[in-house]
């Protein structure tokens, strides 16, 4: 019995990295590779922390399976008369606080180039491609006038659209993000940009779609009883294509019916 | 004044013998033994009781959550007719929001503070300090009958129009805080943060009469560093609640004065909600997140730091080994509370807040894994060359560990700001916290149970029963929750009533579906636990005064212990860590236990090095 209880629990270790493992093939993990240049970042410092996670998760369960293993069953062994060990206790708080301080500031450089506004790429914080705003259940997407610059209130010209935000691909691209009335979230998963919306803020957010393709758009932060219908959709696309779709997209909005007659 | 020093008082006139009644206290009647007790043993029992009966209903909203998530929207067993008959049988996506917010409020405020500090913290530190009850007893009854008024609102507000509060555990405004924002943001959100009030005040009440008894109170010869780690766990978790919970009643006024008064210290000015009039004047959705987590960070502590505690007694009772580290483990407790205090913000990476000080907090936040890592460290180096006894206790301490390796494990993904972009609110959190608050406080919980049993009712439990609960608990636990790591990886996402509007998390679907049957089989788990419970409280195998052959001051007082718990006024000599002592030909040294030639001076890591 009492290997049984060594086996159960090194099978359960045993069990959790084989699904870790298997996770990939069975396409339980990351909607495919990281579909932006910081995504890919992110995607790089998830695999070095699930490294030292994984070689300590292990390192763990193979000590405690051989203290399972080996000190127990030994009826009437008289266990070690110890208290504790002061080199030990002094190398297992250095080599962790090592281990963990070197995680902290080794990351601190790809949050800066998420948020920093100092960071941003200071052509597309010039000149945001639209305004964002979260409400119950949709995003609202605004954009400038082609050839303008987005203001904060709204212009007679600009362009509206509904859950359908559409960004030039292969280059950073700013988005205002704002909430008309709870707080949303604006995630995109395969681009690995999460960014919550809070009324009465203005958030610059910046990505990048490396290839021109369609990804989902979803709403991260729980705003109600529609949260989980509350589904958006950004389209990178070359950048020809994304001048000719807010072209389109003008004359669709600005067309009052009013068809000139053919010339002579 | 007796009460406060009752060993010069109240104990020292009674000799060996006395039984179960305690001469200073008179023989009580049926409803002031059992009902309005102010025995901290009754007391305790009561609260095990209660959040034992809280548990069910709280993994019974989790089995409707995890319905949903396999089913969506189809009919819901046994209760959906019932529930939903006029609209299908289904869940609807305002019942299933507050479906996991009243999960998660049951689960954390109604079930494992209370059965931590409400349960464990009464019954324990008078036994294991040697005191004959706590330091102001009535306070302690009021603690647990202000637990009630929470659990009527809490109950009462599903059937409010509206139903209960849905806008998760965490109650972020605007959806709390503007009575239109949703159905549920009304009576609903109201009745809500009332019962937080109330949970609130019995749990300060515990604080202050935890943290008075274990100064005040403890026998003649025990020293701060001669407790056991359990009454250093329930200490160090009082001062965090005296100090913490001041700032969420503050913030849980705030928000009923936002609500109903008309002051916007969570909302914008100008904010139109759902056609509702505006607001007017000026605050900061984000303030809320602050104070909210201000509290909420330490309270993860508090809800890990008693189990701890007990882990590690358990463990060194069944090792038959002293404790690894003493006091490393008990400064590694302290450092855990001290700097609980500096890491809210992780919950707030992605918040809006400004990004500068997700640097700071993400600094602190892996500073707090190195004393949990010390932890984890000195409790192997507890069963390292022990004598190890696999009984349900030990097997549940060792899940403990084995569990809260996982746990921390995983959050450090969270505490680093760039991943914790991706992972914030989806499955990987719902994961990592599962395997703190489940995996290790639960399952420390469950081998207490089982441990203090016998001090309890004077009976043992079935360590047959308790197995077989323990291999289907962890297996349905594991099957349930391990995969929602790689649902996390895959960016699924919290509290959606059907995630599988997106395309993209459509393939979790099967995956998802498993989780919820191995859920079904955790939940029917548990009723082994509570027969077993029940049958041996009438029908156990007698338990003498020290069944584990522990070296605690609990295990010197009767099973049960009489209203006044000690007969005679004990006297400490040493820590409750002697297992094994070269001194006694025995392999435990209880506390009490006066060796002729023990030199007492000697520092126990010095012994070490003799020997």
């Amino acid at each position: 019995m009492n290997r049984f209880w060594c086996l159960f629990f090194v099978a359960s270790a045993v069990l959790a990295v084989v699904f870790f493992y298997i996770g990939p093939a069975c396409g339980w993990w990351f909607p495919g590779v990281a579909a932006s240049p910081l995504g890919q970042q992110i995607d790089d410092l998830f695999y070095l922390i699930l490294a030292i996670t994984g070689v300590t998760f292990i390192g763990v369960h193979a000590v405690l399976g051989y203290i399972l293993w080996k000190f127990s069953g030994k009826e009437g062994k008289r266990s070690d008369f110890q208290h504790g060990s002061h080199t030990l206790e002094v190398v297992w708080s250095i080599v962790p606080a090592g281990v963990l301080l070197f995680i902290a500031l080794y990351q601190m450089d790809v949050w800066a180039a998420f948020r920093m506004k100092s960071r941003f790429d200071q052509e597309a914080l010039a000149n945001p491609i639209a305004e964002v705003t979260a409400r119950q259940f949709e995003w609202r997407i605004r954009y400038p006038a082609p050839g303008k610059v987005l203001q904060d209130t709204p212009q007679p010209d600009d362009l509206y659209t509904v859950n359908d935000l559409h960004a030039p691909a292969g280059k950073p691209v700013v988005i205002k993000l704002r909430s008309e009335d709870v707080l949303h979230s604006f995630f995109l998963p395969h681009l690995r940009v999460k960014q919550d919306a809070v009324p009465g803020l203005v958030i610059p957010v910046w990505f990048e779609a490396n290839e021109p393709k369609a990804y989902d758009l979803v709403c991260a932060e729980l705003c109600g009883w529609g949260h989980y219908k509350m589904r958006g959709q950004l389209t990178a696309q070359p950048q020809a294509d994304f001048d000719a779709y807010m072209k389109k997209l003008k004359e669709t909005q600005f067309d009052d019916g009013f068809k000139e007659a053919a010339d002579e | 004044m007796s009460t406060l020093n009752p060993t010069a008082g109240t104990l020292a006139g009674h000799g060996h013998g006395d039984g179960h009644s305690h001469g200073a206290h008179h023989n009580p009647g049926f409803i002031s033994k059992y009902i309005f007790s102010t025995d901290h043993k009754v007391i305790g029992i009561q609260f095990l009781i209660t959040t034992l009966l809280m548990l069910f209903v709280g993994g019974g909203l989790a089995l409707g959550v995890r319905w949903q998530l396999a089913f969506p929207w189809r009919e819901l067993p046994i209760f959906g007719r019932l529930i939903f008959g006029s609209q299908g049988a289904g869940i609807s996506p305002e019942f299933y929001t507050m479906m996991f917010t009243m999960h998660a409020t049951v689960m954390i405020f109604l079930v494992i503070i209370p059965i931590l500090a409400g349960a464990f913290g009464n019954f324990l530190i008078p036994l294991q300090i040697g005191a004959d009850d706590m330091a102001f007893p009535v306070l302690n009854m009021l603690s647990y009958w202000f637990m009630w008024p929470a659990i009527f609102l809490f109950g009462a507000s599903f059937f409010v129009e509206g139903g209960a509060a849905a806008g998760g555990w965490t109650s972020y405004p605007p959806l709390s805080d503007i009575q239109q924002a949703a159905p549920a943001s009304g009576m609903g959100q109201t009745l809500w943060l009332l019962a937080v009030t109330f949970v609130g005040v019995s749990s300060m009440m515990g604080s202050v009469n935890y943290m008075t008894t274990i100064i005040n109170m403890r026998a003649p010869g025990l020293t701060l560093f001669r407790l056991p780690m359990t009454i250093w766990g329930m200490f160090i978790t009082a001062i965090l609640q005296a100090f913490a919970l001041p700032v969420l009643t503050a913030a849980g006024f705030m928000l009923v004065f936002d609500r109903l008064l008309g002051t916007t210290f969570f909302v914008p000015g100008g904010l139109v909600v759902n056609n509702a009039a505006p607001t007017v004047g000026g605050g900061q959705a984000l303030l809320w997140q602050h104070l909210f987590w201000f509290y909420s960070h330490p309270a993860v502590y508090i809800m890990l730091l008693p189990a701890m505690g007990m882990v590690s007694d358990i463990l060194a009772c069944f090792s038959r080994k002293p404790l690894f580290g003493y006091r490393p483990m008990v400064y590694s407790m302290a450092a855990i509370a001290g700097l609980g205090f500096i890491v809210w913000g992780h919950h707030m990476f992605t918040s809006g807040m400004n990004p500068a000080l997700g640097m700071t907090f993400m600094v602190s936040t892996m500073m707090i894994a190195l004393p949990s890592a010390v932890k984890t460290f000195n409790w192997l180096g507890t069963m390292w060359g022990g004598n190890i006894q696999f009984t349900v206790p030990m097997i549940n301490a060792i899940a403990f560990v084995s569990m809260f390796v996982v746990g921390g494990l995983s959050g450090i993904w969270m505490a680093s700001v760039p991943t914790d972009i991706y992972f914030h609110d989806t499955y990987y959190i719902v994961a990592h916290f599962h395997y703190v608050l489940f995996g290790a406080t639960l399952f420390g919980v469950f081998g207490s149970i089982q441990f203090w049993f016998p001090k309890m009712f004077g009976r043992m439990m079935s360590e047959r029963l308790g197995k077989l609960h323990f291999i289907l608990t962890f297996i349905g636990f594991n099957g349930t929750f391990f995969p929602m790591h790689l649902l996390g990886i895959a960016g699924f996402p919290r509290r959606l009533a059907d995630p599988y509007q997106y395309p993209v998390f459509e393939h979790l679907r099967p995956l998802n579906q498993g989780m919820t049957y191995f859920a079904i089989l955790m939940g029917f788990a548990q009723f082994i636990l509570l027969f077993n419970f029940f049958y041996s409280m009438f029908k156990g195998k007698k338990a003498g005064r020290n069944p584990w052959n522990a070296n605690g001051l609990e295990w010197t007082a009767p099973s049960p212990p009489g209203h006044g718990n000690f007969e005679s006024v004990p006297v400490v000599y040493r820590g409750p860590y002697e297992y094994a002592s070269p001194l006694v030909e025995a392999d435990y040294l209880m506390q009490t236990t006066f060796v002729a030639h023990e030199d007492r001076h000697i520092d126990p890591d010095q012994i070490a090095h003799h020997a």
